[in-house]
């Protein structure tokens, strides 16, 4: 296999001609911008069309690339992505930055549009602006970047691009006449949009000469390569081979190979102010290169970091646990070798009485934990059962100790408790008018304190709220979204911790305590909580060999009791001759259907339970 | 005595199985194989079944020790038909020879034309004795015709025959089952099969959850029917089969052995020492093959010995056979199998969960 920084040098590919290998840099031909747009509305046809029409590829030669790619990316485990990719038009020089898509990584695309001076909105012409773009635009609007946007699909016989214009023009105050209209899959306006990004977007400003400051905005890991992260120079030079400091991490690297993206990764000697492009330095794992991290040189350099980073914290928590026992290791490695690529999930071993050995995993949100949920089944194969998230807790102890419980398993007891505080957020919902009454009314039955409301236009409204992280984490979005059509979009963000009067209920079934399905909730709600968990459980559990008794208790008083009555048939009436297949297949899914099932005492639960039951319902 | 082998019955047992497609009207709970609307087909299907049990005789098949004539509905083709059917499949002496018997369709004639052509036992499908539970589960007959049938079985002189009854038809209390219980006690059945109604995937009925039955109330009724059956000496040896000693049906008992068997007619299922397959399932594209002298099996499969062992198992612990006693963990069951001898069988609460013991054999 060739040394892995041989990759720059693959003679095959098309070489780029022009301004892209000057140097220095122009600061004035630099254009940094992220693409903003709903799912579906054209994102990567419209950066397909770009990578073409910029001529850094032909169309074939692209698809061939491309395949190469896939191909280094099967051969050797490197991801080439065709994001963060340098580009050119018109002798300007544009980098084009990818951010995620979902609220759980807002902080993520806050450090994506940190690396920009300007996005461009993409809106679908036959849909209009859809809710969960807005939070991003308003994120641009925040970080002062200049917003270019375009009405896409033209073409489609559906497209209605003047009333979409306008709508945006209402919503988001971009004069109408300035949208661009375009179609990214034939091509149409294109070009036009590709004038606009180096008329509008202002260039990038930069001191060559002051200490090196640049900024981490995604990290992803290669198996081959180690971490390789994309990186944004605010001021002064990254070069090839110098000793360079993470200052949040405070920890000193090689720059090993530092390279551009065009899209295939290029080495080059140093990046300058307003550059953007790759940064290797022999890191093993992520979370040593965190999205906003700081780069300065290690000698001479900045004594403060750029502006905005902070610690991705884990906000919801849950267990995992493997269905079969015996996976335990398998899940602990899994574990790591996720977190390689996913500095934002933390894992700590854990016990419960009910499920065994597993592990309480922090997510930064309800999503994340469903992505990695999902990861570790599909690519590590692995059965798992996910307990109900919780947030974290400060419970203040009689002694004055302060303890953090992120499981509610192993809250103290109750006598030895002064008081108990939990995290709140701040939420921001943007909604069309009609929805206002019945998203406030969700917002009160979740605790939430009325922060202010503010009409956009005549049609769209911003609603503000504090409310408690749990009963966020608790299908709040999913409520959000049927409550509102699918039209309103949220946003949050933590507000510190309040204390409140809370308890646990613990679920016992068959008569022993199922510490999986503890939860700690505000009083007031308790009892309603405890009649709707039994309720479910008795619904979702299904029949045993015995009666199954479900109790919710306080502090070990019942406050709700229900029964699984005992299974009493479960046989095939008839079983001749042609039914003798049939009856064997019908058996063998049944046995099946039992490895899904996680023995809790003696009692079988359906390894879904755990989620099934969170969506109790309003 | 040991293994599962010994309840395999001697490679001598072999029975015969002729499925007749055809009924007057389609109950709404029935997935076999069965057609309302290919009255047109019954010649040329009786005469191509004859034609596929002539090709299996001349390529050696075995006398059978048992024969059963299903459906469908047999009794709805004309009697001296079916009778060239039945003559045409060579049988051991005192071979059991068993027709599925509509009970309206029942006339001493039709009896008399099946017992000259060796019928020995008749199952009359009487479903239920209650008028309006018959009417629920879609079926026309009037329950005096089941005791005229009955009349006219013993008036012929057959030797045994059966009544069949389905219990759970929505709508059916437990006061309509236990009457008619004993309206079928009170006609001195030698064999009762009594079948909880199965909601079948692709009926109508399993479009219509309301009229799903209710496992409890199927749990009762299996219980009184036990209980009643019980009460007038009738034993049950199979999860929904009961009957006076001597009176076991013996080609059913060859399915439970895992006996070879060969099925005629399309949708028959077959099973030669591990081997199953079954016949294409529609009655026009089974005389097609046969008339194009073309092989009529749709899909097959060979059980490893494994598999085959597994389902040994399974079939024998549905019956009073039961299982060795190193094929289950008997004791941690209690009250849903007792120990017989050298070997567990299911109690009565263990033959209704029998699919739960099941998932625990070996």
């Amino acid at each position: 296999m060739a040394p892995a920084h041989a990759i720059g040098g693959l003679g095959a590919l098309p070489t780029v001609t022009g301004s892209i290998g000057e140097r220095p840099m122009d600061l004035a031909r630099i254009r940094n911008f992220s693409i903003i747009a709903h799912i579906d509305h054209g994102k990567s046809t419209l950066s397909d069309r770009i990578l073409e029409m910029t001529g850094a590829v032909d169309m074939r030669q692209m698809r061939d690339q491309y395949l190469d790619s896939m191909d280094l990316e099967r051969e050797r485990g490197i991801t080439i992505k065709a994001q963060n990719v340098r580009v050119e038009w018109k002798g300007d020089v544009f980098h084009l930055i990818d951010t995620p898509g979902h609220v759980d990584f807002g902080y993520e695309v806050s450090r994506s549009l940190a690396a920009c001076e300007g996005v461009v909105l993409v809106v679908d012409a036959a849909q209009g602006i859809e809710a969960q773009t807005l939070a991003n635009c308003y994120l641009a609007m925040e970080h002062d970047l200049e917003i270019v946007a375009a009405l896409n699909k033209i073409d489609l016989p559906a497209a209605d691009p003047d009333r979409y214009a306008a709508e945006i023009e209402k919503v988001l105050g971009i004069p109408a006449d300035s949208i661009l209209r375009i179609s990214a899959k034939t091509g149409t306006g294109v070009d036009a949009l590709l004038d606009a990004v180096a008329e509008r977007i202002p260039p990038p400003t930069g001191d060559e000469d002051a200490p090196l400051q640049a900024l981490i905005f995604d990290s992803q890991f290669d198996q081959y390569r180690g971490v390789v992260s994309s990186v944004r120079v605010m001021h002064g030079r990254l070069t090839a081979g110098s000793k360079v400091t993470f200052m949040q991490a405070a920890a000193s690297h090689e720059a090993i190979e530092i390279g551009i993206r065009r899209p295939v990764p290029t080495p080059v000697a140093e990046l300058g102010p307003g550059e953007v492009g790759y940064l290797i330095a022999g890191i093993k794992e992520v979370a040593q290169a965190r999205s906003g991290e700081t780069i300065t040189t290690s000698l001479r350099g900045a004594d403060t970091p750029l502006a905005g980073y902070r610690d991705p914290k884990p906000m919801v928590f849950s267990g995992l646990f493997p269905i079969d026992g015996d996976e335990f290791e398998n899940l602990r490695d899994s574990l790591e070798k996720l977190s390689l690529n996913d500095a934002s999930v933390t894992y700590v071993p854990e016990s419960s009485g009910a499920l065994g050995f597993g592990f309480r995993c922090g997510f930064l949100g309800l999503l994340h934990m469903e992505i990695v949920k999902e990861r570790l089944e599909r690519e590590f194969g692995l059965g798992l059962i996910a307990t109900a998230p919780s947030v974290e807790y400060q419970v203040t102890q009689t002694d004055g100790s302060v303890v953090h419980v992120a499981n509610p398993a192993e809250l103290p007891q109750v006598q030895s408790i002064e008081r108990i505080a939990e995290p709140y957020y701040k939420i921001l919902i943007i909604t069309p008018t009609d929805y206002t009454g019945t998203l406030m009314e969700l917002c009160q039955a979740r605790r939430g304190e009325m922060g202010k409301i503010e009409y956009l236009s005549s049609e769209r409204v911003e609603l503000q709220y504090e409310l408690p992280l749990a009963e966020v984490v608790v299908d709040f979005f999913d409520q959000l979204k049927s409550r509102s059509q699918g039209y309103a979009s949220l946003d949050y963000e933590p507000s510190g911790y309040r204390a409140s009067d809370l308890v646990r209920v613990d679920v016992l079934l068959n008569g022993q305590t199922a510490d999986a399905f503890s939860t700690i909730v505000h009083r007031s709600g308790a009892a309603a909580y405890g009649r709707r968990m039994t309720e479910k459980l008795r619904e979702l559990i299904p029949r045993q060999l015995f009666d199954v008794p479900i109790q919710a208790a306080i502090g070990g008083k019942v406050i709700a009791r229900e029964t699984v009555r005992a299974k009493r048939k479960d046989v095939l009436a008839k079983c001749y001759g042609g039914d003798i297949t049939r009856k064997r297949k019908l058996l063998e899914r049944q046995k099946e259907g039992k490895k899904r099932m996680k023995s809790i005492g003696r009692v079988e639960v359906p390894g879904d339970v755990f989620i099934s039951v969170l969506k109790l319902g309003d | 005595m040991s293994g599962a082998a010994d309840v395999r019955l001697q490679d001598s047992q072999f029975g015969v199985y002729v499925h007749v497609p055809f009924c007057a009207s389609r109950c709404d709970y029935c997935a076999f194989a069965t057609w309302t609307d290919r009255q047109h087909l019954v010649e040329r299907y009786l005469t191509a079944v004859r034609t596929e049990i002539r090709r299996a005789v001349d390529d050696g098949m075995a006398r059978a020790t048992s024969v059963f004539v299903g459906g469908g509905t047999p009794t709805l083709v004309p009697g001296d038909d079916l009778a060239t059917v039945i003559s045409a499949i060579p049988v051991v002496d005192g071979a059991e020879v068993t027709v599925e018997c509509n009970p309206d369709d029942v006339t001493e004639s039709l009896l008399c034309s099946y017992r000259d052509a060796g019928v020995n036992r008749v199952s009359i499908g009487v479903q239920s004795m209650v008028p309006h539970v018959l009417l629920a589960l879609g079926r026309r007959h009037d329950p005096d015709n089941v005791v005229a049938a009955v009349d006219a079985v013993r008036a012929v002189g057959l030797a045994t025959f059966n009544l069949d009854v389905i219990y759970g038809t929505v709508g059916e209390r437990l006061s309509d089952w236990e009457a008619t219980l004993a309206s079928i006690v009170a006609l001195d059945p030698p064999h009762v099969s009594a079948y909880g109604l199965t909601v079948e995937p692709g009926t109508p009925l399993a479009d219509d959850p309301d009229r799903f039955p209710d496992d409890d109330d199927q749990a009762d009724k299996y219980e009184r029917t036990d209980d009643v059956l019980a009460g007038v000496g009738m034993r049950n040896y199979e999860v929904s089969n009961w009957c006076r000693p001597g009176h076991e049906c013996r080609h059913n008992q060859l399915y439970w052995r895992q006996g070879d068997y060969r099925g005629f007619g399309c949708a028959a299922h077959s099973h030669r020492n591990g081997r199953r397959w079954w016949n294409v399932r529609t009655p026009d594209r089974y005389v097609d093959l046969v008339e194009s002298g073309c092989e009529t099996e749709a899909a097959g499969e060979t059980l490893d010995e494994r598999t085959r062992h597994r389902e040994a198992l399974e079939l024998a612990l549905r019956t009073s056979d039961g299982v060795p006693l190193d094929a289950l963990e008997g004791s941690a069951l209690p009250g849903l199998v007792t120990r017989a001898g050298d070997r567990w069988v299911l109690t009565r609460a263990g033959r209704l969960l029998a699919n739960e013991v099941s998932l625990r054999l070996g």
